[in-house]
């Protein structure tokens, strides 16, 4: 499902981030290559989600830009770990959310209304279009939840571990509906996980350090989804072995 | 199964037998304690008069219940939606509880008069606080994600409280009206005991001044009788109100 308007690249530029008099992050540069997946990996606490919740403009303190020079607002779909369906809405008026929200009308909410039945199909829960969220598995909801994220049919999409809370294989299933859905947008998701990174990202950027710096961008042949063949496997062993001996100052010091 | 349908009825044959052996064992006066059995023959014998001055009672707390709902509904929205009103007025709603709610009744008898209002604004005022505080505080506590997600999605703001925060605050609000609903029968009984000329509280009041102890327990069987199928009749509509788990799915 290409997106009705052509997605921008976006920057994202952080000058210093401090939290509780601790800085998170100083002269920061993230760029999104546009109609791309970047993957966002990182030990935890490092600040992957702040970041990516700077881009999305739910924090203040970063200045945003989209290559057609055009403003974010409005462009932007985030996906959070846990799906946030509202229980007291059916699958599918949880998809059509963000209209309601916005107030749409007419011919608008009708052609939403459509694209949701689409989307519900691709995702699998066309039979379950009427059932309530409780009623669902957590790979169901967290479909529906990727579901909502594409109804609102936005060139820039940001999602923050969209895929942890499953089992590994609801998860390689939802991982590859999601790249093929995801297609021709231009996409941030943080994730923890190296192999989920290197099957699903175009560029693939490691975050480290306190503060916190970018690694440069790492480019895995081929495109997303990449199946986990042998080669994939050995470049995740790595991603994985620098992940964990990230140079920490008293490590280094000790060597 | 079966035993949790007969569980109640047991209770209640067990306090019966326990009544019945006490009058009996003590021999006190019908006039201090009356047998089940008188009880119930006033119930049945006196049945009309107990019933009119039901009616009476029952419209006062009904009245009541949906005066103050709303009343309490209405401010909890004002304060949600606006932080000017959060700083005037919780201040002064927060002071007014400290104020006992029965100290008022006289003073509102001298206001409305013995007839039906000066109940209704007694059931009113006692139901207010709890509704308001209780659907006030589910307004607050809306899940943080959830406020975000409306934010990414440009939601108008009038929006964001009908169709998320609102419907996130019901089953919040549904524990404040199981409340009210528990504590409206008092407000009005309340009031009655003070200045009225009828209702229930007005009937127990004279049948004890006139030593009809019988006559007051059967009043008393009846109020009861209507405090419970009214907390029953909200339990049930609140339970197809808010038909969803009442914690969220993921903590967000």
């Amino acid at each position: 499902m290409r997106p009705a308007e052509p997605a921008p690249a976006v920057r994202v530029e952080v000058e210093r981030l401090a939290l509780e008099g601790r800085t998170l992050m100083e002269g920061l540069v993230l760029d999104l290559p546009a109609g791309r997946t970047t993957c966002l990996l990182g030990p935890s606490g490092v600040g992957k989600s702040t970041l990516l919740r700077l881009t999305a403009g739910l924090l203040p303190g970063a200045v945003r830009s989209a290559s057609d020079g055009l403003p974010l607002d409005g462009r932007i779909a985030w996906m959070a770990q846990s799906d946030l369906l509202l229980p007291w809405l059916t699958v599918e008026d949880n998809l059509l959310l963000g209209f309601r929200l916005r107030g749409a009308r007419g011919g608008e909410f009708a052609r939403a209304r459509e694209r949701a039945g689409e989307l519900l199909a691709r995702v699998g829960l066309a039979e379950r279009a009427h059932a309530l969220p409780h009623q669902l598995s957590g790979g169901m909801r967290q479909r529906a939840a990727l579901a909502r994220t594409l109804v609102e049919d936005r060139p820039i999409v940001l999602m923050d571990e969209p895929f942890s809370a499953l089992d590994a294989i609801t998860r390689h299933r939802l991982q590859d509906l999601a790249a093929e859905l995801l297609g021709g947008r231009t996409v941030l998701l943080v994730t923890h996980s190296p192999l989920e990174a290197l099957r699903l990202g175009h560029e693939v950027r490691v975050l480290d350090g306190a503060p916190a710096r970018l690694g440069p961008p790492l480019r895995p042949p081929g495109s997303p989804p990449r199946t986990a063949d042998p080669a994939l496997l050995a470049l995740e062993a790595r991603l994985l072995e620098e992940l964990a001996g990230a140079p920490r100052p008293t490590l280094e010091a000790a060597a | 199964m079966k035993m949790t349908r007969l569980r109640p009825i047991l209770i209640a044959l067990g306090l019966l037998a326990a009544w019945q052996t006490l009058t009996w064992a003590t021999g006190v006066p019908p006039y201090i304690l009356p047998d089940p059995l008188r009880v119930a023959r006033a119930l049945w014998g006196r049945f009309d008069l107990i019933a009119a001055h039901a009616a009476t009672t029952a419209l006062e707390i009904l009245l009541g219940l949906v005066l103050g709902t709303l009343l309490g509904a209405t401010s909890a929205l004002l304060l949600a939606a606006s932080k000017r009103a959060r700083d005037w007025v919780l201040p002064v709603l927060v002071v007014s509880q400290a104020l006992p709610v029965f100290a008022l009744a006289p003073l509102l008898v001298l206001w409305l008069g013995y007839g039906l209002p000066s109940k209704v604004a007694m059931a009113v005022l006692i139901i207010y606080f709890p509704v308001t505080a209780a659907f006030f505080d589910g307004l607050r506590r809306t899940p943080e994600g959830w406020l975000e997600l409306a934010r990414v999605m440009d939601a108008r703001p009038a929006a964001i409280l009908w169709r998320i925060r609102v419907p996130a605050a019901l089953p919040a609000f549904a524990s404040g009206l199981r409340v009210a609903a528990a504590v409206a029968p008092i407000g009005a009984v309340v009031g009655e005991w003070v200045g009225s000329s009828s209702g229930l509280g007005y009937l127990m009041l004279h049948a004890n001044a006139r030593m009809q102890t019988d006559l007051l327990f059967a009043s008393l069987f009846v109020l009861c009788l209507m405090a419970l199928l009214l907390w029953y009749a909200v339990d049930r509509l609140l339970r197809r109100l808010v038909a969803w788990p009442s914690e969220p799915l993921h903590p967000a």
